[in-house]
């Protein structure tokens, strides 16, 4: 098909780069600069969609973010974008579009039967029916998923890239029209640093269709040296096809960057930290209520001239302008210059008197005021209107022959933004819209978007708003004058909210306030019928505003015929609250770069590489890679537990501990402040000295665990369990900058300064001599925990002897470029002793034969230290966090859950971690839960499988015999023990 | 009350659906009730229901700052399930599952309840281990809970990536059958209408100012709307309850903080269950409308307005295409925020207070909504009998100074 409603001259497309594209598999031409919707209607496709409930046919309405009707897929498989409206979609060569209603065909629907059942299908009819049995939502909703949706998510993972960056700027200028354009130059010309966005591809927004003059030259001409001048200036940043979409607050505003081509990224997210906001993203034009207000070839007045004047379309031959207000006037004059006939401009006033009218009337358009759309008629289309008079003063009602029909009911500002950052609205009775209330953000809303419409004062208003913006930063406006545009007259709006009702066919045609939502006028009755009479609740029951235009098109609508439904004023009854995105925003963008292999850092110790050259599954602990286990040729991950446990056990093993959080805890009151966060007398600690310590909750639960050392009078090293490092570090500084000001601190995170080889087993100390350790390794020189500094290969490193296993035992801590260099030696060194390499696993198995915990496994945050048996350490002496509170009765109670032992009976079966502990055989629900079971392994050394938990009174229930119930129903019989299976005398790790 | 079915729904299309009654009257506050409560989102509408329905109070009425169901009741993301690990939380929450199961009809309101599953998917060691705990839990109380594999979660769900080699693979999951999502506004509605068949006032834009007590015990309030005299008054204020109960010089062990969700515009159907996921912090279903609900994580700061940071926005966003690669060429349409009020325990408070006649419902955090009819039915039990049922005893506000804490943090980390 040709571009049959394409002018043979004008617009701003370019004609010399014609591009084909498909829609619904048809095979279309269109050019350079065309959006997806003007060229559609070039070509003459007036059918595009199909609504949401009653499957009516739609065309395209409006030019912008506010259209409601044609939504498309465009492209497939992975590349499918969903939902995108025909009207902000650039055109580009081998663009696949199709429909995303209507079956079979767009143009054929069957799911318009549901369109005669209107009246069964009204607002909320799906709450007063499926409910006859218990079973009937579950079989309905079936059927009624079927029908949801608009287009098809793409398959597959996401081949565009994204990021994000941030800016900061003096003054962000959100649209670029006559107003924004005039602010951004004045807050340039006054010095400020200005960021411009503007969602189009081109600057100018209502200019791109404007017919006027300013400072005597025609508007886009005006505009160009006004875009060529805010491009040469180096303080002036200017986003094309990015649009703001969120206002947040302390001035912060998320911007999208769509259709970048400059770049391997497709789509950017700006986050804005401006210190002035001027808002000026100008205004929708207002659809008008009437019977069948829905047919394909209605469309917006501005649409219609915005289609002739900027794309080059026509979009139909024969023309009606039904009115309220002068701005419909446009449609005609440009329909006329284009050629097109117009039958008539029907206005519902009876006094016309502006420019335009008297500019229609002289071009020889019929004028009918007093006058309104009584209905438009047709089937897949436009065919024709019944006018009738408004009042009593218009023609007699009669049939108009058309095929489009431009309608204006007036302008809603874009109040979005301004609404978003908190700031209220004010209804003006003068030209019947919502404009911006006060500011309560550094913003200020300048031209269309603040409720002003003529060009003159919209050039004015921004030209001023950019200057107040600028010197309210402390720039000196340039003298600058605002550019001028001829004066124009133009009569008042008169609000018309619905036309009167007809008798006749047209009495029982729908009337459409949300399109997409197929939200009728008679649905919004119904509402307030039935008691639904807060907007919010009309909205929500009726869906209105709910579609993807945000309600841009209807929403105000719908509150002036529910404040006429109630007898309010349409301030009583205000508007619903404007949520963030302006526009939808794709997920992809609000994530940025962080997905796939960036989604969160993957952080390695120095002995990854190692650990991967020897065959090292990894377990994922916080953002940890972890080596889990090594195996052998041949061996799962049972088996090398195994071998790993009983080898470290009979002479030594080494470990990978890098990954526990170090934190070095200086300053005059180090002593102090740790006192205060840990349950053992700190100032017992010689320096010298380690010591396991824990930390508690305000609660008086267990936090965190690890061993600290004393290496000064002033200074501590600190460590924490792998997953809680970033979590303490950052307990600790809340409370030294909130609570403890007054205490002389310092933190520094060492984790990944200094890295840890864990050396356990009889033989670690010849280990550490065969690396040539120069300091005294034997017990009374160097006992169990201490620390001290020595040379290891060479190397300056700090030995501490502690035991994670109950052996003899020493974690060598070295600074982390050298860790490889020192395990790799440690490894030669202990070859003669059979050194062997073991991971999380064997560590879990060694810590638990000893009964020690691991916190967040072991506990879960409803675990006091005494439950655990660890009273030897809670100082009597100090004040500690959490020490109060495990003096609340429930703390003190006998038979609290306690940290015990299991063995299987048949000493055979592992019990499987996570069971539960319940008495007696007979397990009817509930059964009464005595405990759980969160450690369970085979151990090698001892030969059976060991588990260890908490149970209610378990230290007075040793002996006793209960079931352990899994996940899967599994029962495994279980007798109580104490929870230390290995060396309970302790004497293996002073050897 | 007029019924509701598909029967009247064709009798009235026929007459133009110009006879539809009001689903709940407008009523006037009265000078007198026998019981108030404070707050009509659905747990304070459920609440006055069952004290009318169970207890036989029809002199009662239920007030509201602005319209029924604005607060959280309206921001939820609108799942419903009752896999809690402590035996105190699960008793309490299947109790609301089993009332949900049959509300649509006991209410004559289709409230939209769809058992479409709940998976609460794990992505470590640690996790499974959580998971395998809160499951052998949840079926020795009688709970339907069962641990999937995540070749079991492909299969039920072919869109979410379980790949090894993602950053934080699925190892498997817990799975709540009988779990899933239903019409969050339509509960307020449900609750309020047949609370108002049965002589409930329900007052909106009535704001209360203040609690007048004599002798340690409530007698009456103060309200926009004037002064109301009664003797038992039930908090259920969610996000701005330690404010309403300051009023009575109660302070609770409450913080609020902002909580957000957002929809996807509206897609053919892809997701048929709920899928919730901590390490990768998000949870998603899509609606029968066919937007994706999607809820983000918490917001650290303290606050009362209704609205969080974009960073954690972001955030959510990358957690859901992590699971979900295909979401990212899918569009926000939608964003809002809630106030939760979060206790120290991640529990609620369900009790009787110092104050006689004064009954606290609230620090519910992020998981309200599927408590509603549990919430109002022990909430009205406590209030008729002037003592908690047994299902909400170990709720009460002294369990704070007992220590008696049932640490849900856990089960209820990742907000739902």
């Amino acid at each position: 098909m040709s571009q049959a409603f394409r002018l043979p001259v004008g617009g701003r497309i370019r004609r010399d780069e014609p591009l084909e594209f498909t829609f619904n598999g048809r095979t279309l031409s269109g050019f350079a600069g065309d959006t997806l919707a003007s060229a559609l209607l070039a070509n003459g496709c007036r059918v595009v969609g199909r609504s949401f409930k009653y499957h009516r046919p739609r065309g395209i309405m409006a030019a912008g973010a506010e259209e409601p009707n044609a939504i498309v897929q465009v492209g497939r498989g992975q590349h499918a974008e969903p939902n995108l409206k025909a009207t902000q979609v650039e055109l580009q060569a081998g663009l696949e579009a199709r429909s995303v209603r209507g079956w079979p065909s767009v143009n054929f629907d069957l799911g318009r039967i549901n369109d005669r059942l209107g009246g069964v299908l009204a607002a909320g009819f799906y709450y007063k029916t499926f409910m006859s049995s218990a079973g009937s939502w579950h079989r309905s909703e079936r059927f009624i998923r079927r029908a949801a949706g608009l287009g098809w998510a793409p398959t597959g993972s996401d081949p565009d890239r994204y990021e994000s960056r941030n800016a900061h700027c003096d003054v962000l200028v959100v649209g670029a029209g006559p107003a924004g354009l005039s602010a951004a130059r004045s807050a340039a010309l006054a010095g400020a640093r200005v960021l411009l966005v503007d969602d189009q591809p081109e600057l100018g927004g209502a200019l791109l269709a404007c017919r006027d003059t300013i400072d005597r030259m025609p508007a886009k001409d005006w505009l160009a040296a006004q875009a060529a001048f805010l491009e040469a200036q180096p303080r002036v940043r200017v986003l094309r096809r990015c649009t703001a979409f969120g206002y947040h607050d302390h001035n912060f505003l998320s911007l999208v960057q769509h259709d970048l081509t400059d770049h391997a990224v497709v789509q950017r997210l700006w986050r804005v930290r401006a210190k002035q906001v001027v808002l000026a993203q100008g205004a929708f034009e207002r659809s008008l209520v009437f019977p069948n207000n829905d047919l394909p070839g209605v469309m917006l007045a501005s649409a219609v001239s915005t289609y002739i004047r900027r794309y080059a379309v026509r979009p139909g031959c024969q023309l009606v302008v039904f009115t309220n207000n002068d701005s419909g006037y446009q449609a005609a004059i440009d329909w006329l210059e284009a050629g097109g006939q117009v039958e008539a401009i029907v206005d519902c006033r009876d006094d016309v008197r502006g420019d335009l009218p008297r500019t229609a009337q002289s071009m020889g358009a019929r004028i009918l005021t007093g006058t309104v759309v009584a209905g438009a008629r047709g089937r897949s289309g436009l065919r024709s209107v019944e006018v009738a008079p408004a009042a009593g003063s218009g023609v007699a009602r009669q049939k108009l022959q058309c095929d489009v029909l431009a309608m204006s009911g007036g302008w809603n500002p874009a109040v979005h933004l301004h609404s978003q950052s908190g700031g209220r609205n004010q209804w003006q009775p003068e030209p019947a819209c919502f404009t911006p209330g006060n500011p309560v953000q550094a913003a200020v809303s300048a031209g269309a978007c603040n409720g002003v419409f003529g060009l003159r004062e919209c050039l004015a208003q921004g030209h001023q708003a950019g200057q107040e913006a600028a010197r309210r930063w402390g720039f000196e406006p340039a003298f600058d004058e605002a550019s001028e545009a001829p004066a124009m007259q133009s009569g008042a709006l008169m609000p018309l909210w619905r036309v009167p009702e007809m008798r006749g066919r047209l009495a029982a045609s729908k009337q459409f306030i949300d399109y997409q939502n197929d939200t009728t006028l008679s649905d919004l009755r119904l509402a307030l019928r039935e008691g639904f009479e807060h907007i919010e609740h009309i909205k929500r029951y009726t869906a209105l505003g709910f579609g993807t235009d945000q309600g841009k098109m209807g929403n105000i609508n719908g509150m002036a015929l529910v404040a006429e439904g109630l007898g309010k004023t349409i301030p009583e009854v205000g508007t619903t609250t404007f949520r963030p995105p302006f526009t939808p925003v794709r997920f992809g963008a609000c994530a940025g770069g962080d997905v796939g292999d960036l989604y969160e850092p993957v952080r390695k110790t120095p002995l990854h590489e190692w650990q991967v050259e020897n065959g090292a599954p990894f377990e994922v602990v916080g953002q940890w890679l972890r080596a889990h286990y090594y195996p052998h040729e041949g061996e799962d991950l049972e088996t090398a537990v195994c071998r790993e446990c009983l080898a470290t056990r009979a002479s030594v093993g080494i470990m990978d501990a890098s990954t526990l959080g170090k934190i070095d805890v200086s300053g005059p009151d180090a002593e102090t402040f740790l006192e205060r966060l840990y349950t053992h007398d700190i100032a017992r600690m010689s320096v010298g000295r380690c010591a396991y310590g824990v930390m508690l909750g305000e609660d008086g639960m267990v936090m965190d665990d690890g061993v600290m050392a004393r290496l000064g009078p002033e200074r501590f090293y600190v460590t924490t369990t792998t997953g809680g490092a970033a979590n303490v570090l950052s307990w600790m500084e809340l409370w030294l900058q909130t609570e403890w000001p007054d205490l002389q601190v310092r933190l520094t995170s060492l984790t990944e300064t200094w890295s840890t080889i864990a050396l356990a087993g009889p033989n670690s100390r010849q280990v550490l001599r065969a690396m040539g350790c120069d300091v005294d390794l034997e017990p009374e020189a160097f006992p169990f925990m201490t620390t001290r500094t020595a040379r290891l290969e060479n190397e300056p490193v700090r030995l501490f002897r502690i035991s994670f296993s109950g052996e003899l035992a020493y974690e060598i801590n070295v600074r982390s470029d050298r860790a490889d260099f020192m395990w790799r030696r440690a490894m030669a060194a202990g070859a003669a002793f059979g050194i062997t390499p073991y991971g999380t696993e064997t560590m879990h198995v060694l810590r638990a034969e000893k009964g020690f915990i691991i916190v967040g496994q072991d506990t879960d945050g409803s675990v006091t230290p005494v439950d655990l048996g660890m009273n030897w350490m809670m100082s009597k002496s100090k004040d500690y966090i959490g020490r109060r509170s495990l003096a609340r009765p429930d703390c003190v109670r006998p038979g609290r859950k306690q940290w015990v032992g299991f063995r299987s009976l048949d000493d055979r079966t592992v019990v499987r971690e996570g069971s539960q502990l319940v008495q007696g055989d007979t397990l009817e629900p509930p059964v009464p839960l005595l405990g759980h079971v969160s450690s369970s392994y085979f151990s090698a050394c001892l030969g059976y499988p060991i588990a260890l938990g908490l149970l209610n009174d378990g230290k007075r229930r040793h002996g006793e015999e209960l079931l352990a119930v899994d996940a899967g129903g599994g029962r495994t019989r279980v007798r109580v023990v104490a929870p230390v299976f290995y060396d309970p005398e302790g004497e293996r790790q002073h050897a | 009350m007029e019924k509701y079915s598909a029967l009247k729904l064709i009798r009235h299309a026929l007459g133009s659906n110009r006879k539809w009654p009001r689903a709940w009257r407008k009523a006037e506050p009265a000078a007198r009730y026998d019981a108030v409560v404070v707050g009509g989102g659905g747990h304070g509408l459920a609440t006055a229901y069952y004290l009318a329905s169970r207890h036989g109070m029809r002199n009662i009425a239920v007030l509201e700052k602005g319209w029924i169901g604005s607060g959280n009741t309206g921001r939820n993301t609108t799942i419903v399930r009752s896999n809690y690990l402590w035996t105190e939380a699960s008793l309490l929450y299947e109790k609301s599952l089993q009332l949900w199961e049959g509300l649509s009809r006991e209410l004559n309101y289709n409230v939209m309840f769809s058992q479409r599953g709940v998976y609460n998917l794990g992505h470590t060691l640690q996790e499974m281990r959580d998971i395998e705990r809160r499951v052998a839990a949840n079926r020795l109380n009688g709970i339907d809970a069962e641990v999937v594999a995540a070749e079991q979660i492909k299969a039920a769900i072919p869109i979410i990536n379980t790949s090894r080699h993602a950053r934080y693979p699925i190892l498997g999951a817990s799975l709540q059958r009988r779990a899933g999502v239903a019409r969050h506004d339509a509960v307020a509605w449900a609750f309020a209408r047949a609370a108002d068949a049965l002589g409930v006032d329900i007052i909106e834009q009535c704001e209360v100012r203040g609690i007048d007590c004599q002798g340690g015990r409530v007698v009456g309030l103060q309200t926009s709307r004037g002064p109301i005299a009664t003797g038992r008054v039930g908090l259920v204020a969610a996000g701005h309850a330690s404010v309403v109960a300051a009023m009575a010089g109660l302070r609770l062990p409450l913080e609020s903080h902002p909580l957000q969700a957002f929809v996807s515009e509206p897609l053919r159907p892809l997701l048929d269950t709920v899928v919730m996921s901590n390490a990768v912090h998000g949870y998603v279903s899509q609606s029968d409308k066919g937007e994706l609900v999607i809820g983000a994580g918490i917001d650290a700061y303290n606050g009362y307005g209704q609205r969080g940071s974009f960073h954690t926005i972001e955030h959510a966003m990358q957690a859901m295409v992590e699971l979900f690669p295909c979401f990212s060429r899918v569009r926000m349409l939608r964003l809002w925020g809630g106030i939760v009020d979060v206790s120290p325990d991640a529990c609620p408070i369900i009790g009787t207070t110092p104050v006689r006649g004064l009954y606290l419902n609230c620090g519910w955090g992020t998981g309200g909504f599927k408590a509603t009819p549990g919430s109002g039915w022990v909430l009205a039990h406590t209030m008729a009998h002037d003592a908690p049922h047994e299902l909400n005893a170990p709720f009460g506000l002294d369990r704070f100074s007992t220590g008696a804490l049932i640490d849900e943090h856990g089960a209820a980390a990742v907000a739902h």
